[in-house]
């Protein structure tokens, strides 16, 4: 048999680009009708991302979803008038049936694993854009809305159903394919739409779904509406929805900020963007990874105050420096598999950026600033989320302060440089405190300080500039190093740490990185994803007689009926 | 109508499945049985209901019980359950299991499937009751109206026959579902049927023939493949069905192939060979007719290349017509090549044995039907006429499978979709078609007449003159 396949070794391919635009759009149409705009997927079968399947009845690779993240970003800053996304099907008989099962049963398991990861993140961006930027979704149903189509649904407020006598919601990930709904279907079916979870068992595990009736009752969807009338009810709700929106809102002028491509200049061993760059030693398995903080110029910008924001619109550094870094992550993920660590630098002047953080944090009551800093934290969510291992490596002419502090808070470790003559300061601001959450809800702060909440009790609202030693006294180093033991003290950690096994250190940064409380949002990744690529790589789903591996084959599947 | 009691169930129901000693099958039915005469007031012939009909009721499955006839109205039809006698040990006729005893009862791991299955095919059955229930109104002989009756009370059977499996065998599922066969309609684009051609209109004689000739032959196939499953229940309901399916299938064929002397005779008539102006249906009309008529029910056997198909055969729930004809019942390793469209063009393909196990169906039943164009083509002949229809391709028309989306000829030549819908008045029937036929279909309820564009059967109906009452329309 041929899994795993090496159909999707990236090396064989170009790099995956994640970058597109609404005129690239294969897979989906997009209209605007005053405050509601209509999402209407409907994917072309041909134009996959990789060879070797075909998109049929709105299933969904990659490249579908890469789409899907551009729509939910742009809608945020190109269309701030939009208040409800209705997103339907331009099929048929087909809401959306899912990620696409062929291209899952060919895929490696990297692929598999950073496709769930990425459609996960969407997801949750849906919901962000739902709770904070007064952007509700609401998902049309108009036809069968199996495995990841309901899931999709279910990021959504709101979900509506055809009620025709066929038309189902289902998750048959269990039953047909022996994998879970990993992109985030248990948890929300639990944690949010609160399924009874008896109920939810029986629903998991019957392929066909539920309809009609019983998907309301059951609490799977929110109403059922006859098909001659499923459009004006949709319709109706979507208005009253608009109009619940739009209550509260920030203020500033609603101007569409447009999203120019990042274009960066691109080398066999780097990408540079105006403020990040990003380069690789795929001999050393390491990257380096660099921010450049604010200029004096766009620290006096953003001190002017939101409309002046919206004035400069993409060009503002807060903005394209996080799309800028957002782009170099999933570039990394994707196409750098065998890179194991990161190594991070933040440069510039950190009171400069402390400043910056402050005059930013003042403009959060403007709708622009504030989808600005709500952008910041999903980026910084993504660097959460990635499976490499980052040191933060504050030597000499680094700025590691406020919001590019939160790099080296988020960092495995936190390497600083303690030399009198190179003094490297670092600092919190504004930000560091509440305004980039992670995904489990705590600020990197506190989970830095899970344990010693004194510590973090001292550094409340100071946003002073501190020195190393001071930084290292409130605790806020892994290592300070004199210049002397530097160079040798991080090469060594440097070569130990691409020495380990890469899944075990996945494993244990994803545990350290979130102590406390879990979230809904952090339960499906920690818990739901880890699940789903356990089951990924088990016989039973990917061996030779597993169920996914089989899907669409003659030979029906033989499971080891060991509990493990 | 009310509560009926359980001695009342036992006697209305004749049945083999030992109805009066199960207690819980027949607590289900009770509640059925009411909403299901309900629906057969609201959805069936009614207009006919006071009238004594010449029909055939199944009261036992020995040889002189299944068919028994008399008069009777069709409110009082009884419509009994019956299982096939079992010939021998019953086995898994295919799939990996092939050759184990067979399940008496659902086992968990089919159950889904197997509910599904059974669902599909009841859905077919009050579907086509309530396409052609006002037909009677332009019946062209009382022959013709006592036959469109007797389709309609064996397809209330038929779905007797399914809604006994479900509240047998699949608890309150089962139950539910059954309800919802009462609830869907044909037609009706908010609680449509399941399947497409059980929501295309049928109002008129021609399409009635051509409903009961071909697509009622896709539920002979359907049944004859569900008559192999591993689930004895399953294959001897269907195997009983099967015998009363037959008629149906003569009442299509005959039908067409009265209408298509008629029209030779008219043809011949005609000093232009007009059958129009001779009042009878013309063959481009009739081949029309074929051609919407066998598309749409090619569409029933579902995907070419298909994995329900393959789970269904692997698991040993539906076989191929005829299973035991086959050596191999395992289809394992072979590999079925058929034409599929790509980069624009038709390219021949190799796909397992087992995905294509639906287009092997579609093959038995394309070969029966050009079984039949042969014997009208051969009627032709015999009337002199130069006519000759034709099966169109099994591309052609389709909405489901992998040819739908794409546009083909009759002759099954891909074409684009503009020279499709150029030629789409030329190859598929037109409103101004029913508007015609519709025109010519008054009723004849006079026993031995028959309509002008109809010729009278070669023989009536068990035995029975061709001028017997077959319906007494006045008391
Ligand atoms: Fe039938
Ligand atoms: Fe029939």
């Amino acid at each position: 048999m041929d899994q795993p396949s090496a159909t999707n070794a990236t090396q064989t391919f170009d790099p995956v680009e994640f970058e597109t635009e609404p005129a690239r759009y294969r897979h989906f149409r997009v209209t605007y009708d005053g405050p509601i705009a209509t999402v209407t997927m409907d994917v072309d079968p041909s134009a996959c991302i990789r060879p070797g399947y075909e998109l049929k009845l709105n299933s969904y690779d990659l490249g579908v979803d890469i789409e899907l993240a551009d729509i939910v970003r742009r809608m945020r800053f190109e269309h701030p008038e939009v208040r409800v996304v209705v997103i339907t099907s331009g099929n048929d008989r087909v809401f959306c049936a899912g990620a696409n099962i062929n291209m899952l049963g060919s895929s490696s398991h990297a692929w598999k694993v950073n496709f769930c990861k990425f459609t996960n993140e969407t997801r949750c961006e849906i919901e962000d854009a739902t709770a904070h930027s007064g952007q509700v979704y609401v998902a049309a149903c108009n036809g069968t809305t199996a495995g990841g189509g309901y899931e999709l649904a279910l990021a959504c407020k709101e979900i509506y159903l055809q009620d025709d006598g066929n038309s189902a919601v289902s998750l048959p990930e269990v039953p047909l394919l022996g994998v879970l709904p990993g992109t985030g279907g248990l948890t929300r079916l639990s944690d949010k739409r609160k399924v009874r979870r008896d109920l939810a068992d029986v629903f998991c595990t019957t392929a066909e779904g539920v309809r009609g009736k019983k998907a309301v009752k059951w609490r799977l969807v929110d109403a059922v509406f006859p098909r001659s009338k499923f459009a004006e009810k949709v319709r109706a709700r979507a208005e009253a929805l608009a109009k619940e929106a739009a209550e509260g809102l920030p203020g500033g002028t609603r101007k569409p900020v447009i999203l120019p491509p990042l274009a960066p200049e691109v080398t066999a061993t780097s990408r540079t963007y105006r403020h990040v760059t990003l380069t690789w030693d795929d001999d050393a398995r390491t990257a380096t990874l660099t921010i450049a903080g604010p200029s004096e110029d766009d620290v006096a910008l953003v001190e002017r105050g939101g409309e002046a924001l919206l004035e400069a619109g993409a060009d503002l550094w807060a903005l394209r420096a996080f799309r800028e870094l957002d782009d170099a992550l999933l570039h990394l993920r994707l196409n750098h598999m065998e890179v194991g660590l990161v190594l991070v630098r933040a440069t510039g002047d950190p009171a400069r950026t402390i400043r910056h953080d402050a005059a930013l944090a003042a403009c959060r009551d403007h709708w622009f600033g504030r989808e600005v800093i709500l952008h910041m934290a999903r980026v910084l969510r993504r660097y959460d989320n990635t499976s490499r291992s980052f040191f933060a490596l504050g030597d000499a002419g680094t700025a590691f302060a406020g919001c590019l502090f939160e790099l080296a808070l988020g960092a495995d470790r936190f390497y600083l440089l303690d030399d009198p003559d190179q003094p490297v300061h670092v600092g919190l601001s504004a930000l560091s405190f509440g305004a980039l959450p992670m995904h489990h809800g705590m600020t990197r702060l506190s989970a830095h300080f899970y344990g010693e909440p004194e510590s973090l009790e001292a550094l409340a609202d100071d946003t002073s500039l501190k020195t190393p030693e001071e930084a290292d006294e409130a605790g806020l180093v892994t290592v300070l190093l004199d210049d002397i033991d530097w160079e040798d003290d991080t090469r060594v950690a440097i070569e130990e740490r691409v020495s380990l096994s890469p899944d075990a250190l996945t494993g244990m940064e994803q545990n350290l990185r979130f102590p406390g409380p879990e979230t809904m949002d952090s339960k499906i990744y920690a818990r739901l994803s880890a699940w789903q690529n356990w089951i990924f790589i088990r016989p039973n789903a990917t061996g030779p007689q597993g169920a996914l591996s089989l899907y669409g084959r003659p030979e029906r599947p033989r499971f080891d009926w060991q509990r493990v | 109508m009310t509560q009926v009691s359980s001695v009342d169930l036992n006697s209305k129901i004749p049945n083999n499945v030992g109805l009066s000693d199960d207690p819980k099958l027949r607590r289900a039915l009770e509640k059925w049985l009411p909403e299901y005469l309900e629906w057969w007031g609201d959805m069936g012939p009614s207009d006919f209901y006071d009238k004594p009909v010449f029909l055939r009721t199944a009261v036992s499955v020995t040889r002189d019980g299944w068919a028994h006839y008399d008069y009777v109205k069709m409110p009082e039809y009884r419509w009994g359950i019956f299982l096939a006698p079992p010939k021998g040990e019953l086995t898994v006729k295919c799939g990996d299991e092939a050759g184990r005893p067979a399940w008496t009862e659902v086992p968990g791991e089919h159950r889904n499937a197997l509910r599904r299955i059974i669902v599909t095919q009841a859905d077919t059955e009050p579907a086509s009751v309530e396409q052609q229930r006002l037909l009677g109104h332009t019946a062209p002989s009382l022959y013709d109206l006592r036959n469109l009756f007797q389709v309609n009370v064996e397809e209330g059977r038929h779905l007797w026959a399914m809604v006994y499996l479900l509240h047998k065998h699949f608890g309150r599922d089962g139950r539910d579902e059954a309800e919802e066969l009462l609830r869907r309609r044909s037609g009706d684009p908010d609680k449509p049927r399941i399947l497409g051609a059980f929501n295309q209109p049928c109002d008129h004689w021609l399409s009635f023939f051509a409903f009961t000739m071909f697509t009622d032959r896709d539920g002979k196939y359907q049944l004859a493949a569900l008559a192999e499953s591993g689930f004895a229940p399953l294959a001897l309901s269907t195997q009983f069905m099967l015998t009363e399916e037959a008629h149906h299938l003569f009442v299509g064929e005959t039908g067409l192939d009265r209408i298509i002397r008629r029209s030779a005779e008219l043809q011949a008539l005609d000093p232009n060979g007009d059958v129009r102006a001779q009042g009878g249906i013309d063959f481009d009309l009739i081949q029309r007719t074929i051609n919407y008529w066998f598309s749409y029910s090619l569409d029933l056997f579902g995907g070419e290349i298909s994995n329900n198909a393959s789970d269904f055969f692997a698991s040993g729930l539906k076989g191929r017509y005829r299973e035991d004809k086959y050596e191999d019942h395992k289809a394992l390793s072979g590999t079925y090549r058929l034409p599929v469209v790509e980069g624009g063009r038709l390219v021949e393909k190799d796909v397992p044995l087992r995905h294509a196990m639906n287009e092997v169906l579609r093959d038995a039943y394309v070969a029966d039907c050009e079984r039949a164009l042969r014997k009208w083509n051969k009627t032709l002949e015999q009337m002199g006429s130069p006519t000759r229809l034709t099966l169109p391709s099994r591309r052609f028309h389709r909405h489901q499978g992998i040819y739908a989306g794409h546009f083909f000829d009759p002759e099954g030549n891909l074409i684009s979709e503009e020279t499709f819908e150029k030629n789409r008045r030329r190859w598929l029937l037109t409103p101004e078609d029913n508007d015609y036929l519709l025109s010519i279909m008054k009723p004849v309820y006079e026993p031995g007449k028959f309509a002008n564009w109809i010729a009278p059967p070669k023989r009536g109906i068990e035995g029975k003159p061709i001028d017997f009452e077959y319906v007494k329309m006045h008391d």
